[in-house]
């Protein structure tokens, strides 16, 4: 059994170890890329959202919030899109080895994972920069995060089943992935929705997503501005909703991927 | 990982049995309507339609493999040992039996095991050997090894994109047969690299052999391999097993269902004739009586089935074909053999095989009456086409491969020397 689950760690780390070569392959500044690629990005966010349109909630840490909400959507985005694909793009592998296959779609998700990781290196310092103060709560990140990745992958499990199956899912998730991002408080304040409509504010925390998002801001940048369930919902059983739903998707994801993983060898 | 104490008692065991298959069947869906889309999906589900055809390819196969075997499995192209194959190695799933592996095993599919032309040769060495199942350091400790048998020591930093398709070959061919697995499983593989590296292989493969812990199984077109490495071999047919053990008789069993045709006629619509035959001399055919693999010393016998009612006068005539090397061996001429029985007969005829060396043939038959204008001629009636013409081979130990004739049938001898 502990050799089985090695030997899937091993497959993993030379997966997650090629897709992080090839990323930049070919490009002068190769591993650099990762960090520089982020920075101007967050470069561009700020001068259009920030300094543009003046998305704010009027609190000095908005843009560091704005960032970091940009992030965690780059980190779901990709993780869910790769691995979606990952299955079909490495069909001719399954075809000639068999080895656990989850770990292609785990590995996919993992290198979403480590660009969360450079991107937030790089947040941090904005914040610095921006005079946030750290407090113990930035302690809680990782469980936030983990939090995030298990739903994630629970997503990306289940489309990397249906696409082998369905080529459709491809262009159907980048429209349900739009939808969610609008759906999500990422680029405006949780507060502009549940200021006018309290109802829905609080609707929209029943989402892993935007849950886990507003619970990673509120924890790293901002704590005394950024509404999270906990101070938005005062039922407990009920906030407890979106963590029980990201489990339940990785729960289903892993049945689902297990259920039909058998096939894939053939199907594609 | 079996301790060495462990190893050391089973490698004492040559009957330890590593992989066993037992009553495996494999069905295919082969989609009859494009389904990979959700609409037609969809539309299919509402029509009920199920969209796809059911392919048995494998039906009940068992055997049994045992440590330090050379395993072969022949058969002809679709006959499932592909797929058996890759049941063997956990690629495909059985829709029924069990399969089951006693330790690592490596698979050799379908030339190369999944490289990245992006990665340099060392990498795709260590991604390759991660994926088979072993460590950073195992892998470190066969590397040397691999890239020596590869004969690619100085292209190993280079991408795999800039090596030519022989190398990249030559490189997984390697990986494979240097990982340090328990059962290697081998696809059609032997035709792999130039002469030097196949002359290598062939090394390799002869010292395989005789290691009681080395477990081959080789799936090929090529009987003088399985001849040459197997122990045992098994032939598939249509999804059966028919040949099981035996190699000497796969082997031969493979080459006689090669050089038979298939046999089409039962799809034929009435009232029209296969290529040959027509309604003067409806049925026309040359079948075997004894066994059709051969020994010199066997006499062949074999019978000529006719249909034919116009004239009371008519010759058959037979002409054996050398169907390896190629020309007609020998031709009973067109008017030697006289017949008078007019209706649905058969005549038995026997040949003796000693004057041929080892060689695959080909017995036709055509039916001919005199020639109206030239007596001496004969016109031809009909001819028996490949499904009606008769098979078979000589496969003699005494023999050689070479020339059509024996020694036994002609000899040269010197006579002087000037």
């Amino acid at each position: 059994m502990t050799e089985r689950y090695h030997y899937s760690l091993v497959v993993l780390k030379e997966l997650v170890k090629t897709d992080f070569k090839l990323r930049y392959q070919g490009s002068f500044l190769g591993i650099a890329w990762s960090v520089v690629k982020p920075l101007m990005l967050f470069g561009i966010m700020y001068m259009v959202f920030v300094r543009f349109l003046h998305f704010t909630d009027g609190t000095p840490q908005y843009p560091v919030v704005l960032l970091m909400g940009n992030c965690l959507w780059q980190f779901f985005s990709e993780a869910t899109g790769t691995g979606l694909r990952s299955i079909v793009d490495r069909g001719d592998i399954l075809r000639k080895i068999h080895f656990p296959n989850y770990i292609i779609v785990v590995s996919a998700t993992c290198g979403a994972l480590i660009s969360l990781g450079i991107n937030l290196v790089v947040i941090m310092l904005f914040a610095v920069v921006n005079g946030v103060h750290f407090t113990w709560r930035a302690l809680l990140l990782p469980l936030n995060l983990i939090e995030l990745y298990v739903f994630a992958l629970g997503c990306a499990l289940l489309l990397a089943t249906m696409y082998v199956h369905f080529r459709d899912i491809q262009h159907i998730w980048e429209v349900v992935s739009q939808m969610v991002f609008y759906a999500t408080p990422i680029i405006y304040p949780l507060s502009m929705v549940s200021h006018n409509y309290p109802v829905i504010g609080k609707l929209m925390l029943m989402s892993p997503i935007a849950q886990s998002f507003q619970d990673a801001r509120h924890n790293l940048i901002d704590p005394q501005n950024v509404q999270i369930i906990w101070n938005q919902i005062g039922n407990p059983a009920i906030c407890l909703i979106p963590y029980a739903l990201s489990i339940a998707f990785l729960i289903l994801g892993v049945y689902v991927f297990r259920k039909y993983s058998r096939k894939f060898a053939e199907i594609m | 990982m079996t301790s060495s104490q462990q190893t050391e008692i089973e490698k004492h065991d040559d009957t330890d049995v590593v992989l066993s298959v037992q009553h495996v069947g494999k069905f295919f869906k082969l989609p009859t309507e494009q389904a990979t889309g959700l609409k037609q999906a969809f539309i299919n589900w509402t029509k009920g339609i199920k969209g796809y055809k059911k392919q048995q390819v494998l039906n009940d196969i068992s055997f049994e493999v045992h440590r330090g075997d050379f395993f072969g499995i022949v058969g002809r192209n679709g006959s499932g040992k592909s797929t058996l194959l890759k049941i063997i190695s956990g690629i495909y799933m059985p829709d029924g039996g069990t399969v089951d592996v006693k330790g690592k095993l490596v698979p050799f599919i379908e030339l190369g095991v999944g490289f990245n032309p992006e990665l340099t040769g060392r990498e795709n060495v260590f991604l390759n050997g991660a994926l088979l199942g072993f460590t950073h350091n195992e892998i470190e400790d066969m590397y040397d090894d691999i890239v020596d048998f590869a004969e690619l020591g100085e292209f190993m930093d280079q991408k795999l994109k800039n090596y030519s398709s022989g190398m990249q070959v030559r490189l997984a061919f390697s990986v494979a047969i240097k990982a340090q697995g328990d059962i290697l499983v081998l696809d059609e593989v032997l035709a792999v690299g130039d002469e030097a590296f196949q002359q290598k292989c062939d090394d390799y493969f002869t010292q395989v052999k005789k290691d009681p812990t080395k477990t081959v199984i080789l799936v090929t077109h090529s009987m003088d391999s399985v001849k040459k490495y197997c122990n045992k071999a098994i032939l598939i047919k249509d999804g059966d097993i028919v040949v099981n053990g035996n190699k000497e008789e796969a082997a031969n069993q493979y080459t006689l269902e090669n050089i038979q045709s298939e046999k089409k006629d039962a799809e034929r619509k009435k009232g029209e004739y296969p290529d040959g035959l027509n309604e003067h001399c409806p049925l026309l055919q040359v079948k075997p009586i004894s066994n059709q693999i051969c020994k010199s010393s066997d006499t062949f016998h074999f019978e000529v089935e006719y249909d034919y009612s116009e004239q009371n006068e008519f010759y058959l005539a037979l002409a054996l074909h050398d169907l390896r090397r190629g020309g007609i061996a020998y031709d009973t001429g067109s008017k030697a053999l006289k017949f008078t029985q007019t209706g649905h007969h058969s005549v038995e005829f026997e040949m003796p095989l000693t004057v041929f060396n080892n060689g695959d043939f080909r017995l036709v038959a055509s039916l001919r009456t005199p020639s109206k204008t030239d007596p001496k001629k004969s016109d031809m009636v009909a001819f028996t086409n490949d499904a009606n013409s008769c098979a078979f081979a000589i496969r003699d130990s005494k023999n050689r491969d070479y020339a059509l004739l024996s020694d036994r049938a002609l000899t040269i001898k010197c006579v002087e020397t000037h």
